[in-house]
């Protein structure tokens, strides 16, 4: 059963794909090579920056660290996805009106990961935003805009629920 | 980079994982979290001819309480770690390291076993479990056996696992109303590898404390136990211990701070523990 190139079917974008990849190729080059997906960003490579998150069954995840073989059968969620669904709408016109970003390479990785900390409801403070995003890095240094809107989105969407 | 080309198989079972890597042998990996692995491979740090998945593996993914033991499943995610209650009331020393393992995409992947296995020096968890008398479950061609933990690490990436070795689970005593447990690390960004680390657990006795383990990480080739610090602490206090890592700690030259930087560090750290495990309870 080891071969070098193995059969995959996986939901990317809530869409069926069913592909054939080498089993060295990453999630991150599979989605941006070989479905054209190109939000997610290729940085480090090695899991240090945080530019290729994605989601692989809901959760975020490094896709420069995981291959694509491992995510048969999984369901993969893209920036595009995340963007088209409008589920982080809110998040990304705070980014905008902020200035959260000056180049927009780290913005994919970092709106996913912003999520993530987000969906669990509650109103995290400033320490512990900088915290969840330490492993995404801007090199436009611009963190400080970053924070300001994760916790404009924070508030926002408590204030909402009340 | 990319990685090297490499054939790629999943193991159902422990069993074949292990068939698996005695076909192969040097040339095969275990591919648990691969949070280090694929960053190993993707800078060709690494180059292995197989990589033997072993995340289909069914029972490898448990937390459990048996009898004073906590056990946890090799394939266990730090994130699961961190949220599990068991974890959070009867290994409390595991509960505060891992916030500082790695990043939370990091941590929705990676493994306990992996980070045990890799045995990484600067690691978080490999000092936890030395310090708390852990113990490391193996799977081999010859069936299974128990390695403590102090016996398991044996120099840089290296352990007691051989080639045909499966690290199935780790077992860490539970905690008690005695137990004492520190931990401090210090690096330039939260969840990069620590510049210097301390994981400490003891046993208080009245007002004093007993059984002191003091496990620094990131200062040599394997997690290392301060055993002169740990008996000067028990004896004098926090100057005494601080005075005796002196002759505990060598730590090199790496490219994060220079040796007497981290044996500096190691210090503040070690003051800042002894405060910790003086203080409120497990």
């Amino acid at each position: 059963m080891s071969r070098a190139a193995l059969a995959i079917a996986l939901h990317v974008n809530g869409e069926p794909v069913r592909a054939t990849v080498e089993a060295r190729k990453t999630l991150v080059d599979f989605l941006r090579e070989d479905l054209g997906l190109t939000g997610s960003h290729v940085g480090c490579e090695h899991g240090v920056c945080g530019a290729c998150t994605v989601r692989v069954d809901g959760e975020i995840v490094r896709g420069c660290l995981m291959l694509a073989v491992q995510c048969d059968g999984a369901r993969v969620e893209t920036i595009e996805g995340v963007s088209d669904s409008g589920e982080i709408a809110d998040l990304q016109d705070a980014f905008q009106r902020r200035n959260a970003l000056q180049c927009g390479y780290c913005t994919p990785g970092m709106l996913l990961t912003a999520q993530e900390f987000l969906k669990a409801g509650a109103v995290p403070t400033r320490d512990a935003i900088r915290e969840q995003i330490a492993g995404n890095y801007c090199r436009c240094t611009g963190y400080h805009a970053i924070v300001d809107a994760i916790e404009a989105t924070a508030q926002a969407r408590a204030g909402g629920r009340k | 980079m990319k990685p090297a080309a490499f054939a790629y198989a999943k193991a159902s079972s422990v069993r074949e994982a292990i068939e698996l890597l005695g076909k192969n042998k040097k040339g095969a990996r275990l591919l648990a979290g691969g949070q280090s692995l694929i960053a190993a491979l993707n800078l060709r740090l690494d180059a292995p001819s197989l990589l033997i998945d072993i995340n289909g593996i069914g029972g490898l993914d448990k937390i459990a309480l048996k009898q004073n033991w906590v056990e946890l499943g090799a394939l266990v995610r730090h994130a699961a770690a961190l949220r599990s209650a068991v974890v959070q009331k009867h290994a409390p020393l595991i509960a505060k390291a891992l916030p500082h393992v790695g990043h939370p995409a990091i941590r929705n992947r990676g493994t306990i076993g992996g980070s045990i296995a890799l045995a990484d020096p600067a690691a978080e968890l490999p000092a936890c479990l030395i310090a708390l008398g852990g113990e490391v479950v193996i799977s081999g061609p010859k069936g299974k056996r128990t390695v403590k933990a102090d016996g398991f690490f044996k120099d840089l990436f290296e352990t007691a696992l051989g080639p045909r070795d499966l690290l199935t689970a780790i077992r860490v005593p539970a905690a008690n109303r005695e137990s004492r447990f520190g931990f401090a690390e210090i690096c330039r960004r939260h969840g990069d590898y620590a510049m210097v680390g301390l994981a400490a657990a003891a046993r208080a006795e009245g007002a004093h404390l007993r059984d002191i383990r003091l496990v620094y990480f990131g200062v040599g080739s394997t997690a290392v136990r301060a055993r002169r610090a740990e008996t000067a602490l028990a004896k004098h206090g926090p100057d005494a211990a601080v005075a005796a890592l002196q002759d505990d700690l060598d730590p090199p030259d790496d490219v994060q701070a220079s040796g007497a930087t981290k044996k500096y560090l190691a210090g503040v750290l070690l003051r800042r523990i002894a405060r910790e495990l003086a203080g409120a309870s497990a």
